[in-house]
């Protein structure tokens, strides 16, 4: 009994010590390849870091992934105790989180595009509904092409890339299913799992290659799953003018986030992991962490298509109320977005 | 005072004495040191602040040097760039300019991978030791067609390696989405894991399951210590220099060019190709398409500052392993872009290949030269 309370004695100044030093919280966060500042994927998981240090007064550090051989280094040097929650991002990152989670098991982790199984106590997986979204975006990329002829390429066929080029061909069946057209999309069959993918996340070059190919094959609208490579796809479009071809963004709204080819963008497949990376931000700090999985959908605005914003006045009014219908069938379930 | 001038380099040829000592030393810690000064003034002209700019040259130390799991990291990203620069630095030697490590690397590497999840039966003593070696002949093989092009047509070695580079990425790709290679249940190019019997065991995570420092640092010592030998101490090694000071000379000796060009490719791809399998096999476990990181080119770098000389390959290995180690810490707590180390990394090269600027800049480092003649 004593020695408890010598203990609580010895303890209590400690932790009023650490809770009185300003920002004594620190979120860390360790990007996949592409770069913190790729527009687009790793750049809408930092959102969610610097929200929580506007708003609720946090220390933020990263560290930029050069290769896929550094993910491991990374996470080892942000070990330590210097982080009270690290944010892994990406799918790729799993190996090496899961690795690292179980031998600290008191460090909280966080990863974006992955869910373990079983769940990993100190582990909170951010997972996300994509494709209801990406319905959402075949939906309309079909009701607006002139060719009848889509395009999509992915970065690399891992599941949280393909489930934006499943949603996006599913929305496109059933426009064709509605509209009794025949629409078609170029690089990816949900069936044979099969497509076009760059084979990696940083490459504008690629990006613009691959755009190049789908257009000389007749797509006017291209949707690039491969963070900042479809920035390389988005400059051939700003090049042939939008009447020619149009690209619809993921992750972040990309009108927002390269205002400077905002022209190019029909719309983008939002992935809000700005938000529930701000979320598990307030668990931790609030102490109802815990391991599992968070799912982002449509219904809880964890996914979403950002607003048309140029092509506002090119959207018909007939397409735009469809949309709002299928969204709300796909929330209320009477839509399912799957294979038929 | 022609004579004297012929003594005197007679003299410098048999006992290398202040002159070697300052282009050995001086002129690379000088080019490390202006680097960073330069490394400094880049951050100054983005708009980093002083305090910053402190603090992130602080973090470098720290993250190099500075605890024990510094160390390990330092170590831990030291051991491949040695391992595959030795390689290169036995070409340079020779006077083989090999751009290949690369590609050579990413086939050692995955040669390993293979042979490691082919034949998980094995015991460990038995089945390291041949995935390495599976690594090195595979890098050995792929490195010698650029040798064999060389001696039996003339095609220049910086071009073939070049090509074979690109043609081992695709390769990789390709491997990586066969059935009997991918890692069951993906379908991203990833391979199948490297059995545990396979792994070059971690020697410090009983005190810290976070250290990575693995028994791949023994290799590369050994490597350091069988380059020098063959270099220094061997026959085969006194016809690579030969070659590589003379062509024609060592022609004429008797010195069979064509030979000691295939074997010089031979030796260094399985170097290339053993930084490869360390890499595999210690570090990462598995083969994807970026396993390699451009180990192979910045192995150019360090063989270049090691002035080819396998001890000097072993300082500019550590270096820029520390480098690296240490820019991560950097970029963690004073938030400066990992590239500034890119660029530093590529000052530093720019003053080793330029020591007549090092000397101009630090006068006072160097002996002058006698002008000849006057006194």
């Amino acid at each position: 009994m004593t020695h408890r309370i010598t203990r609580a004695a010895i303890c209590l100044p400690l932790a009023l010590g650490l809770a009185t030093e300003a920002g004594a919280f620190t979120a860390c966060q360790i990007t996949d390849t592409g770069g913190i500042d790729d527009n687009s994927f790793n750049q809408t998981a930092w959102q969610g870091v610097l929200d929580a240090q506007g708003q609720l007064g946090i220390d933020a550090r990263f560290l930029e992934s050069q290769a896929e051989t550094d993910y491991e280094a990374n996470i080892t040097s942000l070990l330590g105790g210097q982080c009270d929650v690290i944010f892994t991002i990406g799918f790729l990152l799993g190996d090496a989180t899961q690795a690292a989670a179980l031998a600290n098991p008191d460090q909280m982790f966080s990863i974006v595009d992955y869910a373990y199984d079983p769940a990993i106590p100190n582990v909170l997986g951010q997972v996300y509904a994509t494709d209801e979204a990406a319905f959402l975006a075949g939906y309309l990329a079909a009701g607006m092409t002139e060719t009848g002829i889509l395009g999509v390429f992915g970065g690399i066929n891992i599941p949280p890339v393909t489930i934006f080029m499943d949603g996006f061909a599913w929305g496109v069946d059933h426009y064709n299913g509605v509209h009794g057209t025949s629409v078609t999309v170029l690089g990816w069959d949900p069936d044979t799992r099969e497509g076009l993918f760059t084979n990696n996340f940083d490459s504008l070059d690629d990006g613009r290659a691959f755009a190049q190919n789908l257009y000389d094959e007749g797509a006017d609208i291209v949707l690039p799953v491969a963070g900042p490579v479809g920035l390389g796809s988005a400059a051939l479009a700003a090049e042939l003018g939008p009447d020619e071809l149009m690209i619809i963004g993921v992750d972040a709204d990309l009108y927002l986030t390269d205002p400077e080819r905002g022209q190019v963008y029909l719309t983008s497949i939002m992935k809000r992991m700005d938000a529930t990376v701000f979320q598990v931000i307030e668990q931790a700090i609030a102490g109802t962490f815990e391991g599992g999985v968070i799912v982002g959908t449509l219904e809880n605005g964890g996914v979403d298509i950002a607003p048309f914003h140029d092509f506002e006045g090119s959207v018909p009014a007939a397409l735009a109320e469809e949309l709002a219908t299928v969204r709300a069938g796909i929330i209320d379930g009477s839509i399912a977005v799957g294979g038929m | 005072m022609s004579d004297r001038g012929a003594v005197d380099s007679l003299l410098q040829r048999a006992a290398p004495g202040r002159a070697e000592f300052e282009d050995l030393v001086i002129v690379p810690l000088f080019a490390v040191a202006v680097a960073l000064i330069l490394g400094a003034l880049t951050m100054l002209a983005t708009g980093v602040d002083m305090a910053t700019i402190g603090r992130s040259y602080v973090a470098l130390l720290q993250g190099s040097v500075g605890s024990l799991g510094a160390l390990s990291e330092t170590l831990t990203a030291a051991v491949p760039l040695v391992l595959a620069a030795l390689g290169l630095a036995l070409g340079f030697r020779t006077g083989l300019f090999n751009i290949g490590a690369e590609g050579q690397l990413l086939m050692g590497g995955l040669a390993a991978v293979i042979f490691g999840f082919s034949f998980p039966g094995l015991p460990f003593p038995v089945l390291m030791p041949l995935c390495l070696l599976a690594g090195a002949l595979t890098g050995a093989l792929y490195a010698a067609i650029a040798g064999y092009l060389r001696a039996a047509t003339g095609a220049h070695e910086v071009i073939s390696t070049i090509m074979l580079n690109l043609i081992s990425y695709r390769l990789l790709d390709w491997m990586l989405s066969l059935d009997w290679v991918q890692r069951e249940g993906r379908s991203d190019p990833v391979s199948r894991s490297v059995p545990p019997n396979a792994e070059l065991p971690r020697l410090l995570d009983w005190l810290d399951p976070n250290l990575r420092v693995h028994a791949g640092i023994f290799l590369m010592l050994l490597a350091v210590w069988a380059v020098h030998w063959l270099l220094f101490r061997s026959k085969l090694g006194f016809e690579f220099r030969a070659s590589g000071a003379n062509p024609d000379a060592a022609r004429y000796a008797g010195i069979r060019a064509s030979l000691v060009i295939v074997l010089a490719m031979a030796l260094a791809g399985a170097l290339a190709g053993l930084a490869g399998a360390n890499q595999v096999l210690g570090v990462l476990g598995r083969a994807t398409p970026g396993f390699s990181a451009g180990i192979g080119f910045d192995a150019i770098a360090v063989a270049l500052l090691g002035r080819s000389h396998p001890v000097g390959v072993l300082f500019a290995g550590l270096l820029f392993g520390a480098l690296e180690a240490g820019g991560r810490q950097m970029q963690v707590d004073a938030g400066v872009s990992i590239d500034l180390i890119g660029i530093i990394q590529a000052l530093i090269i720019v003053f080793i290949a330029a020591p007549l600027l090092v000397r101009a800049i630090f006068p006072w480092g160097f002996r002058r030269r006698d002008k000849g003649g006057a006194r």
